[in-house]
């Protein structure tokens, strides 16, 4: 295979991942202006409960994506009516600080049960190995991901654009006090949203541990991808999430094969310049 | 014309004249500082290292507390200064006080540079931008090995006697002594900034961004003001701990750095001046005690106590302290 199309498979392969692991937090800041930097941490643990029922419960790894989404939406609503509810109207510091407490906490936990070791991880036989296809080769589970990833976001999309729920989030993003005054109760769509978006990045999480690793640093370190996705492709935007996370993911993949010696130099001065060029991100309103 | 005095006995002058004033308990808190040198001798390298970062404390709460600029890539200047100290040293100028000054310079000049960005932009986008400052300085550090060291660290630091005299020992009393008169100078800087007029409005800028300009206040200009002069503070703190500790690696740069110096500044209250010096006092010394104890469970603590202060404490131990004394005073007037 030749090598760009050997990025461009695994970058798209790995902005599929990140695009799952930031679209609830881009639209539930995009709703309630509320910083949630714990939003990884929902991954995390989606990671760790998949990774639990398969190894110690026999579980089969197709069978436990649903419960680690499932886990992630209840913790997050645990979280949403115990302590962020409380902070949707205080300053961004607060919010920050009281988010980045919970993602220490969920770190250190997580070393507790867990350990700071790498999980493992055993994907059953039919999502290993590759296929070849037109004289290329590409990695099933890869395809596996893309597949998901793609028919999320179809799902997503048309749940937005198309039905009644969609419209009124629609709405509660882009004006959430005249929402209100429409009569539409944005707490609770707010909380649903949130326990969706949530349970989205614990399937990431779930699906990101055959790919990225999983250790307890995780919630910290792809916070800071995810942070990105959501700043460069606006806020409260699933198409504008969709593009950025494509965008991160293949010019990651591409900084780390042409110029390893950079590192994550190329990323992060992308991000800049289109933070720069526009404040509110590519596909943000405002 | 009664009203006129009256008037002017509450002016903005007098107003600031009676905030500058020395208090007793500020008096009393730069007395306590000496106490280590009697009472706990051996501990004298921890709190150097305590002076210094209650230092970058107060150079972050000049931006974060008086104007309100959230900043989660502080410690970029404060490894940009270690990292020029570290230089100078390793390259064979180990003099102590003109490598402050360089680091100074250095760490100022990039934050004037970046002061322009940052004034531009508030909200998600400047936490995000100060952050990217932090990473790519991080990353660039890394990539330049061949001067930096890269992930090993700087190697080969040497500080020379202080003034051609003041060695550093072992047990840190020359790195404490040193530390602190640094840390005392810049914070007679910083206190006269804060009780000037240019110190009011930064005040203002932080309350309402929107209504500064308006009443003719340069916002834009104010901002990269402060925010270079806590640049060059956070350049000083790094190049003391350079030369203090004589190694320099990666972490000055990084964001758990950033973070635990947000952290400490929160604990001790921010938009007060003693609140970055005490937070560290409180947050270091208690990692000293638990020293034993695995890093990832320090953080879990942390996390805690996080949680525990924007929830029930939002101004941190001083705004909690402040709060009791008004109640048990009810009658004294607000101060």
């Amino acid at each position: 295979m030749p090598p760009v199309f050997g990025m461009l498979f695994d970058g798209i392969a790995y902005g599929m991942l990140l695009f799952l692991m930031s679209v609830g937090l881009s639209v539930t800041l995009g709703m309630m202006n509320f910083v949630n930097l714990a939003h990884c941490s929902f991954a995390m643990l989606g990671g760790y409960v998949a990774v639990t029922l398969m190894n110690a419960f026999g579980w089969p790894f197709l069978l436990t994506l649903p419960i680690a989404f499932l886990a992630a939406a209840a913790a997050s609503v645990v979280l949403e009516r115990v302590f962020f509810r409380r902070f949707y109207n205080a300053g961004e510091l607060e919010q920050c600080l009281l988010t980045i407490g919970i993602v220490f906490v969920s770190i250190a936990g997580a070393a507790y049960i867990y350990g700071t070791d790498q999980q493992p991880v055993h994907l059953p036989p039919y999502l290993q190995g590759s296929i070849v296809f037109a004289g290329l080769d590409f990695a099933i589970y890869r395809l596996f991901l893309i597949g998901i990833a793609l028919v999320i976001t179809v799902v997503l999309i048309a749940t937005v654009e198309a039905t009644r729920f969609g419209a009124q989030v629609r709405a509660a993003v882009n004006n959430q006090r005249m929402a209100r005054g429409l009569g539409i109760d944005v707490d609770r769509l707010f909380a649903i949203t949130f326990a969706l978006g949530s349970g989205l990045a614990g399937l990431g999480g779930a699906l990101a541990i055959a790919m990225l690793g999983l250790d307890p640093s995780f919630a910290l370190t792809y916070l800071i991808y995810v942070l990105i996705v959501v700043s460069v492709g606006g806020l409260g935007s699933v198409a504008g999430s969709f593009v950025a996370a494509m965008l991160l993911g293949v010019s990651d993949e591409a900084g780390k094969y042409y110029i390893p010696a950079f590192g994550s130099v190329l990323i992060y001065l992308v991000m800049m310049v289109v933070i720069m060029w526009r404040p509110a991100g590519l596909f943000g309103r405002r | 014309m009664s009203s006129a005095t009256i008037d002017a006995a509450f002016g903005p002058r007098q107003f600031l004249r009676a905030q500058n004033r020395w208090r007793w308990t500020e008096i009393a808190f730069w007395l306590a500082t000496l106490l280590p040198f009697v009472l706990t001798p051996d501990y004298l390298v921890l709190a150097s290292q305590i002076a210094i970062t209650g230092l970058f404390a107060l150079s972050l709460d000049l931006i974060l507390g008086f104007s309100g600029i959230i900043s989660l890539g502080h410690a970029a200047y404060f490894g940009m200064g270690a990292y020029t100290a570290g230089l100078l040293s390793v390259w064979g100028w180990g003099e102590p006080l003109t490598g402050l000054l360089a680091a100074g310079v250095t760490a100022g000049l990039f934050g004037y540079l970046t002061s322009f960005i940052i004034a531009r932009f508030r909200h998600l986008a400047l936490i995000m931008i100060t952050l990217g400052i932090g990473l790519l300085l991080q990353e660039a550090a890394n990539s330049a090995s061949f001067i930096t060291g890269g992930f090993d660290g700087l190697q080969g630091i040497h500080t020379w006697p202080i003034l051609n005299r003041f060695d550093f020992d072992l047990y840190g009393r020359t790195a404490y002594s040193y530390a602190l008169v640094v840390l005392f100078l810049t914070f007679l800087v910083a206190r006269r900034i804060i009780h000037s007029p240019f110190g009011l409005s930064l005040r203002g800028i932080r309350e309402n961004g929107q209504r500064m300009p308006a009443i003719g206040a340069a916002t834009r200009a104010h901002i990269r003001t402060i925010y270079t002069i806590a640049a060059v503070m956070a350049g000083i703190a790094g190049a003391l701990l350079a030369q203090t500790t004589e190694t320099v690696s990666l972490e000055t740069l990084g964001f758990q750095r950033s973070a635990d110096v947000l952290v400490m500044l929160i604990l001790g209250g921010t938009g007060r001046l003693y609140g970055g010096p005490i937070g560290a006092i409180v947050y270091m010394v208690a990692r000293d005690q638990f020293s034993g104890l695995n890093p990832q469970y320090w953080y879990f603590w942390i996390g805690l106590l996080l949680i525990a202060v924007v929830m029930f404490m939002p101004d941190g131990i001083l705004g909690g302290l402040a709060l009791a004394l008004r109640r048990l005073t009810p009658r004294r007037a607000k101060d």
